[in-house]
């Protein structure tokens, strides 16, 4: 995840320190795992580097405070604009297993999305209960949550969809590869 | 573990004959245990349905047994097939199958009133059931003077209307919308957690995701996809 991101925005909202930084990044994303301490340090140094951050004055306790610079402050506008590129969707894991195991026959595919459906939709089972035991006030974890299960759901339909496609699709040889390759090489 | 709720026992389905033979279900085992939620999902036209119906003796197997709360169905007699079907099993199917002339808390109270409960009871229940689909206060509405969703959820409170002990669910949460399709199924997981047994029939994995177990029929057959612990087992795992 965007740990360069997050540091830079929640240092937008005033300077910091690195373990605090860790601590509200987590609050933040609702991600007890968002990063370890050794990530934001690391991390803030490269910022420093880059002149998006200051080293503002050790505190009390002799920790660094770390602050936001102007130019780090534009770089994180900047990111916050930008729109994700979603087109790297479709190059997961599962989708690379199923369409290799066509390709290829070195699997059949409809076991693959057998193994693959079981283990979304235990998944999507625990992310409901969670769901269902939800404190209504937790907003960060709430979107977390919909985001997890709804990307579940979209896999279950893409595993459904793609055991309709097969269909009556005999598992395919793999003397087939070349030739799809070919129509894939011409189309380019 | 206690008497399954609900027992299927090499349950196959055939419709017409000859050329036109269709095996709709093939020797399904299938149990359901008091407290468990099992769902069963597939694409249109896989049996879903038709296995439902046939757990709650609406239709009849072709071959295989049927065991609800430790009775078989195909050795009941009329009688006590109806005594069945009206407190043991309630059924929450996508046709509302509303009564036009009775209000909607006695159209919940129908079955209870038909076994004797004293009307007095039967109304208490039926609020509390109407009160859960959150109807509290529409009990003396007829079925015109509700929307379409507002019916739906008298025809839930039906089928959850007392101590059921299997509830049956066709995609109960059809025309609903989100918010209340989530507090349908949390009663229904309720209830489970409560004790009772649910068989839920959906294509929507979000709501096939309420169960403690997933089924999957695929050309007439049923295959478990996924199975997480229930509750209980969960909380006595904790440190």
């Amino acid at each position: 995840m965007g740990v360069k991101e997050g540091l830079l925005a929640l240092l937008a909202a005033g300077p910091s320190h690195g373990y605090q930084l860790k601590l509200d990044l987590e609050a933040a994303t609702a991600d007890g795992n968002a990063v370890n301490v050794g990530q934001v340090y690391t991390t803030l140094q490269r910022l420093e580097r880059d002149e998006l951050v200051t080293v503002q004055r050790a505190d009390d306790e002799g920790r660094v405070i770390y602050e936001l610079t102007e130019a780090g402050r534009e770089s994180l506008g900047e990111w916050m604009r930008r729109p994700t590129d979603l087109a790297a969707a479709g190059r997961d894991e599962v989708s690379l297993k199923v369409l290799l195991a066509l390709a290829t026959g070195s699997a059949d595919p409809r076991e693959v999305i057998a193994t693959q459906r079981g283990a979304a939709m235990g998944l999507l089972q625990d992310y409901t209960r969670l769901r269902s035991e939800m404190d209504p006030e937790d907003i960060a974890w709430q979107l977390r949550l919909e985001r997890m299960v709804l990307s579940v759901e979209a896999e279950l339909r893409w595993l459904d969809r793609a055991e309709d496609r097969l269909g009556d699709v005999k598992s395919k040889k793999a003397t087939s590869v070349r030739s799809e390759a070919a129509k894939a090489s011409s189309r380019q | 573990m206690s008497e399954p709720a609900l027992e299927m026992r090499q349950v196959g389905k055939t419709h017409g004959q000859g050329a036109q033979r269709v095996d709709a279900l093939i020797a399904v085992d299938l149990t359901v245990a008091p407290g468990e939620l099992v769902a069963v999902t597939g694409r249109s036209g896989s049996g879903k349905t038709t296995l439902l119906n046939m757990a709650g003796a609406l239709d009849e197997p072709t071959t295989g047994t049927i065991t609800v709360d430790g009775q078989r169905l195909g050795e009941m007699s009329r009688t006590e097939l109806a005594r069945l079907r009206r407190l043991s099993v309630g059924y929450v199917f996508q046709q509302f199958n509303l009564l036009p002339a009775l209000t909607a808390v006695e159209n919940v109270t129908l079955p209870l009133e038909l076994d004797g409960m004293n009307l007095a009871e039967a109304r208490r229940l039926g609020e509390i059931a109407l009160a859960e689909v959150g109807l509290d206060g529409m009990a003396d509405r007829f079925p015109d003077q509700l929307s379409g969703g507002e019916q739906q959820r008298v025809a839930i409170a039906r089928g959850l209307v007392g101590p059921r002990r299997l509830l049956l669910a066709d995609e109960p949460t059809g025309a609903l919308d989100e918010t209340t399709s989530d507090n349908i199924l949390r009663i229904i997981r309720q209830r489970c957690d409560a004790g009772a047994a649910a068989l839920l029939v959906t294509h929507e994995p979000a709501y096939a995701a309420w169960a403690d177990r997933v089924v999957r029929l695929r050309d007439g057959r049923v295959e478990s996809i996924s199975e997480r612990p229930p509750v209980e087992s969960l909380v006595e795992t904790g440190p």
